[in-house]
């Protein structure tokens, strides 16, 4: 009994010192923690925290659809069907039709070509400042410590949700972004071997993120959520537990 | 002071305007015709037709029976007032007073103009040789009154400036239809051989009022300086301008910046109670040694916000250099629209399309890196993969038809298709294994094929067989084979799959 006032009173402690740290609910939350199914338990407070910065990082040529398409399943649920994105990056790859496949509207997306480098850093910014977009996501290559805090004050008063697209990376330095994720394809499976291609198969690890808990799963996006694809023993085996300090 | 008033007369104005346009024209007889009770008449001849014996209201039956090889043209019914108009706005340049004298003259009140041209005669050959210049014929005549500059420049033969006070002299020698009067009394003047104003400028008035009437009197009177004559002028629409002259020259950037405020809130406050907006603004410096700067800004929609307006300036303003100072700043709006009005929302927390703010947002992008980064895409109803988007203008246009889910698609596509080496089983198998870039990649699993026609209407072209394959480590791809098998088929990657 005394235990569990305890647990009880340290749940309210915690949500306590997260909403001091900044961390608000925002709309869309409902929606994106249903899609996000068994990936929501990492986060603090059991949501993927909007209104700030996410890193991604991209290894070798390919995974890069991979990641695409991850950060579409998870913008999908933030413009709920109304919202604007505004997507940054050098040359377009991004293939709007398919985007519907990740119940996106693709004419609800803002894709910002040719632009270099250095006024990569200031559209984005200028982007987080714009109060009532749903997120913006930028393809770019290095980012430094004081670009990022410069991002996460633009979103703490503006509530719009960056994402950073890293691929090519030179150094892996530490920046203000509240998560690092490395999203990468795996081989499908379908149900009873039937030939033809699955759902898309991903291994999502969370290298970093603020308050939450890393950790890496094998999920199958199943048009409109992410379920399991792993079987549950090996999955607690894998995750980390941190205890908060 | 005297008044001077300058007549302009363009005998041959459409006929001069129509040969602008096409040089062909100029040494040819030409005529315009019109239908009329079911024959052609003409209306206009130019010069080389007058020479030849044709004239206005002749049937052009007969002219052509004239001179066999005459061109013409049908003429526009409508009269050419807006070209006559547009003429008097460029005149003003020579007198703040131009009246347009429908339907082929203008009337300048030149009073006090002439000194800056050096005289009279050198302000009217000026005139007559801009005009020529531009290919329009004109004939000129300047007097003390409307009426005897208007009989001289359409009736005149010697001289076309009469001195003051010398109006009674030279209208003796001209005909009676050099008063403007309308034609039935021209004719029962010269019925009763009163041919020449000469011959009736002594005669009491209250016997002309009783046999011609009021208007001929008034004709008389005005033309001799007798009665005055009200005319309306040319204006010039304003310009959406704002002058701030400096005292002092402004050498700093805060004092730039202060005058682009002042002048930008006046500016807006002109166009609000127009309820226009700005599309196209310029700010222009004046510098004290005689050089300008400019810098302009353009914004998606009409905007007469003054805070977002100014941060579409500010972006530019360092490429201002003010050098030993600016002693006149210009903001000036180059193109305004009314400005669309926007519903308001209940629910405002997220910004749609054709919100301000993103339309602002759009602004600073673009005034930032330049037009043409900034693609927004509908679905165009093709089949052909990259034919099936298109763009967006202008921004906030609305997709007319749905985005279709029944196909997968890759969400990334490369630009142009890369040639592939596979190996594929005939006659329809997916492939069994790929080299791309140099790497093998074995094909675990696959879907397909997927044929595309190329749309005949648009390009020929082979057809396209799209498979969506696997390989072994995961990754998803979009290949496609170009043709059937035999001709010269080729293999292609397309696109990657999430």
């Amino acid at each position: 009994m005394v235990h569990a006032e305890r647990q009880h009173i340290i749940q309210q402690l915690r949500k306590e010192i997260l909403s001091l740290q900044g961390l608000k609910h925002q709309p869309g939350e409902h929606t994106l923690r249903h899609i996000l199914g068994p990936i929501n338990s990492a986060f603090p407070d059991n949501s993927f925290p909007l209104a700030s910065v996410h890193e991604f990082l991209v290894e070798g040529n390919n995974n890069i659809a991979a990641t695409s398409g991850f950060i579409s399943c998870i913008i999908s649920a933030i413009m709920r069907n109304k919202g604007v994105s505004v997507w940054i990056s050098d040359t377009q790859t991004i293939f709007p039709p398919a985007l519907k496949s990740f119940n996106i509207d693709p004419d609800k997306i803002i894709f910002i070509n040719g632009v270099n480098q250095k006024d990569r850093l200031w559209v984005m910014e200028e982007a987080l400042k714009c109060e009532g977009l749903a997120s913006v996501i930028t393809e770019i290559k290095d980012i430094d410590f004081t670009a990022s805090r410069r991002f996460q004050l633009a979103v703490e008063k503006s509530r719009v949700t960056g994402f950073i697209i890293r691929q090519h990376l030179r150094t892996l330095n530490t920046n203000a972004c509240v998560s690092r994720w490395k999203i990468s394809s795996i081989a499908g499976e379908t149900e009873d071997n039937l030939p033809g291609m699955g759902f898309p198969r991903w291994k999502i690890e969370l290298l970093k993120i603020r308050n939450g808990k890393p950790g890496s799963w094998e999920v199958i996006w199943a048009a409109d959520h992410f379920e399991f694809s792993t079987p549950l023993i090996t999955l607690l085996t894998e995750q980390n537990n941190r205890k908060v300090g | 002071m005297q008044k001077r008033f300058l007549s302009i007369w363009f005998p041959y104005l459409k006929m001069d305007w129509l040969t602008r346009r096409r040089p062909s024209l100029e040494h040819i007889p030409f005529v315009l015709a019109l239908p009329d009770h079911g024959r052609m008449m003409i209306t206009e001849a130019n010069i080389q037709a007058q020479k030849s014996g044709i004239n206005t209201g002749m049937v052009l039956a007969d002219a052509r029976a004239i001179y066999p090889l005459l061109q013409y043209l049908h003429d526009n019914p409508s009269p050419s007032g807006k070209l006559l108009h547009r003429i008097a706005e460029w005149c003003i340049r020579y007198s703040p007073w131009v009246v347009v004298d429908p339907p082929d003259g203008l009337l300048l009140d030149v009073t006090g103009c002439t000194q800056l041209w050096g005289g009279e005669a050198n302000y009217i050959t000026s005139i007559n040789t801009r005009f020529k210049k531009c290919g329009y014929h004109t004939r000129t005549g300047m007097a003390d009154t409307i009426g005897t500059a208007w009989a001289i420049s359409h009736f005149g033969t010697e001289k076309n400036i009469i001195e003051p006070c010398q109006q009674k002299q030279a209208l003796t020698e001209l005909s009676a239809a050099a008063l403007r009067l309308p034609a039935d009394i021209t004719d029962r003047l010269y019925r009763l051989g009163l041919r020449e104003i000469g011959n009736f400028i002594s005669m009491p008035r209250s016997a002309l009022r009783r046999r011609f009437g009021d208007l001929f009197i008034q004709r008389l009177q005005q033309a001799l300086g007798e009665e005055e004559e009200i005319t309306q002028p040319v204006c010039l629409p304003e310009a959406w301008q704002e002058r701030l002259p400096c005292i002092d020259p402004v050498t700093t950037r805060t004092g730039i910046e202060m005058a682009l405020q002042t002048g930008l809130q006046n500016l807006c406050t002109r166009l609000q109670h127009e309820q226009k907006g700005i599309r196209i603004a310029c700010l222009t410096c004046y510098r004290v040694d005689g050089k300008t700067q400019q810098i302009s800004i353009g914004t998606n929609r009409a905007s007469a916000n003054v805070r977002h307006l100014f941060k579409l300036f500010e972006l530019k303003l360092e490429t201002i250099d003010p050098g030993l100072g600016i002693e006149l700043f210009i903001v000036e709006a180059k193109k305004a629209e009314d400005v669309p009005s926007l519903q308001e929302n209940l629910w405002d927390d997220q910004c749609t399309i054709d919100h301000p703010k993103f339309g602002e947002l759009m602004d600073r992008i673009n005034g930032k890196i330049g037009f043409g980064h900034i693609h927004r895409y509908l679905p165009n109803e093709h089949y052909w993969p990259e034919r099936s988007i298109k763009e967006s203008t202008p921004f906030y246009e609305q997709p007319t038809t749905e985005w279709k889910i029944d196909r997968p698609r890759p969400i990334q596509l490369l630009s142009t298709p890369e040639p592939i080496q596979v190996t594929a089983p005939i006659p329809d198998y997916p492939p069994m294994l790929f080299r791309y870039k140099g790497k093998l990649h074995i094909i675990k699993k696959a879907d397909g094929p997927e044929r595309i026609e190329q749309e005949w209407w648009l390009q020929e072209g082979p057809h396209r067989d799209y498979y969506a394959v696997e390989d072994a480590e995961g990754q998803r791809y979009w290949l496609y084979r170009s043709g059937h098998y035999g001709e010269n088929q080729q293999w292609y990657l397309h696109g990657f799959f999430a």
